[in-house]
């Protein structure tokens, strides 16, 4: 199961009920304000890796970079454009948006 | 594969509809189909033709009329969620259709996948 | 895929509080025209949504409608399938006995695992 998160970590709770739910195997995409969670030095950031161990994790480049924030990406954290958005979207079996 | 898109918020406010755009743009690109885009909540929004952006801005309205025209993807507004909002037929951009909530649940059922996206 | 005819499993996520937002109210409209469409319909309350199933709402001072007793009316519906996540619950102080309509309490883990079985996922 895909599932996409779009908000900041530091304001909005939905990563953290994500990866209260989500269940093993599942894996994770931050869009939008939620790459702020994919960033090295933010308060996120344990939690972030903690989740690696749990989880894939993706985050869309093109919103990192329109956030100026393309080199303080976490390793290990694989970026994708929208394409492989698309990619993810199909090859898991459903998705579900942590709105 | 067959993808169902709904829209949740409306275009400039919020980047769900930009995202949304260029998700099916991508989709299409690989070969994929998208089937319907479901537009919701202020969602609706997208499809008033009397919008009108800066010059130097993108046209959110625009962009998916073009969608439409070129790709053959199914736009539709939903009815209940439209008349609260003030989009009706006379405002309805290119491309755009008003109908039920059903399409919806269709697109959820025809489909091989929906992704949604909102706020 | 089969032509409408084939039976979906479709989960709907709700997440948000009623009032301060129109997600919940326009959600519920959702919900019902799906399950005149026969489809396997679960509805789940996880976060601010539990505050959706909250009893004794008075809507009457914000002058907005109280859309609560259309959760009492989803049985009539045939949807039956309504999911709370315990955790949720805890988190705002509330209970089983604080919900309008009878719930099943799910685990975070548990809700994980129903989710995961959807075909079709809807979040507002």
């Amino acid at each position: 199961m895909l599932h996409i998160i779009n908000k900041s970590p530091l304001t909005n709770n939905s990563l953290d009920s994500c990866l209260r739910v989500a269940q093993p195997g599942g894996e994770i995409l931050l869009i939008e304000d939620a790459v702020y969670a994919a960033t090295s030095g933010n308060a996120f950031e344990s939690k972030i890796r903690e989740a690696m161990g749990r989880f894939k994790v993706y985050v869309l480049q093109p919103d990192l970079e329109a956030r100026g924030l393309a080199d303080r990406l976490i390793a290990g954290v694989s970026p994708v454009d929208y394409g492989g958005f698309v990619d993810l979207a199909a090859s898991n079996n459903n998705c579900q948006s942590w709105l | 594969m067959k993808f169902g898109i709904v829209v949740n918020e409306g275009p400039y406010q919020h980047q769900a509809s930009d995202t949304a755009y260029l998700f099916c743009k991508a989709a299409i690109a690989k070969g994929h189909e998208v089937w319907r885009v479901f537009f919701y909540h202020d969602g609706v929004n997208n499809s008033s033709k009397l919008t009108e952006p800066p010059q130097d801005d993108r046209h959110i309205v625009n962009r998916w009329s073009k969608l439409n025209e070129e790709q053959g993807v199914d736009l539709v507004v939903c009815v209940a969620a439209a008349l609260r909002r003030g989009i009706k037929e006379d405002n309805l951009a290119k491309g755009f259709r008003i109908s039920g909530l059903g399409q919806l649940t269709e697109a959820g059922i025809q489909t091989d996948r929906t992704v949604v996206f909102g706020d | 895929m089969s032509e409408g005819n084939s039976i979906k499993k479709f989960m709907f996520v709700n997440r948000k509080a009623p009032y301060g937002t129109i997600y919940a109210l326009e959600s519920l409209e959702v919900v019902l025209i799906t399950a005149a469409f026969d489809q396997d319909v679960s509805l789940v309350f996880l976060d601010d949504g539990v505050y959706q199933l909250k009893k004794g709402q008075q809507t009457k001072g914000i002058e907005t409608k109280n859309f609560s007793p259309a959760y009492r009316a989803l049985e009539g519906y045939d949807v039956e399938k309504l999911y709370v996540e315990k955790e949720s619950l805890e988190a705002r102080g509330l209970s089983e006995a604080d919900l309008l309509v009878d719930v099943t309490v799910l685990s975070c883990k548990e809700m994980g695992e129903l989710m995961n079985q959807q075909d079709v996922v809807l979040s507002f």
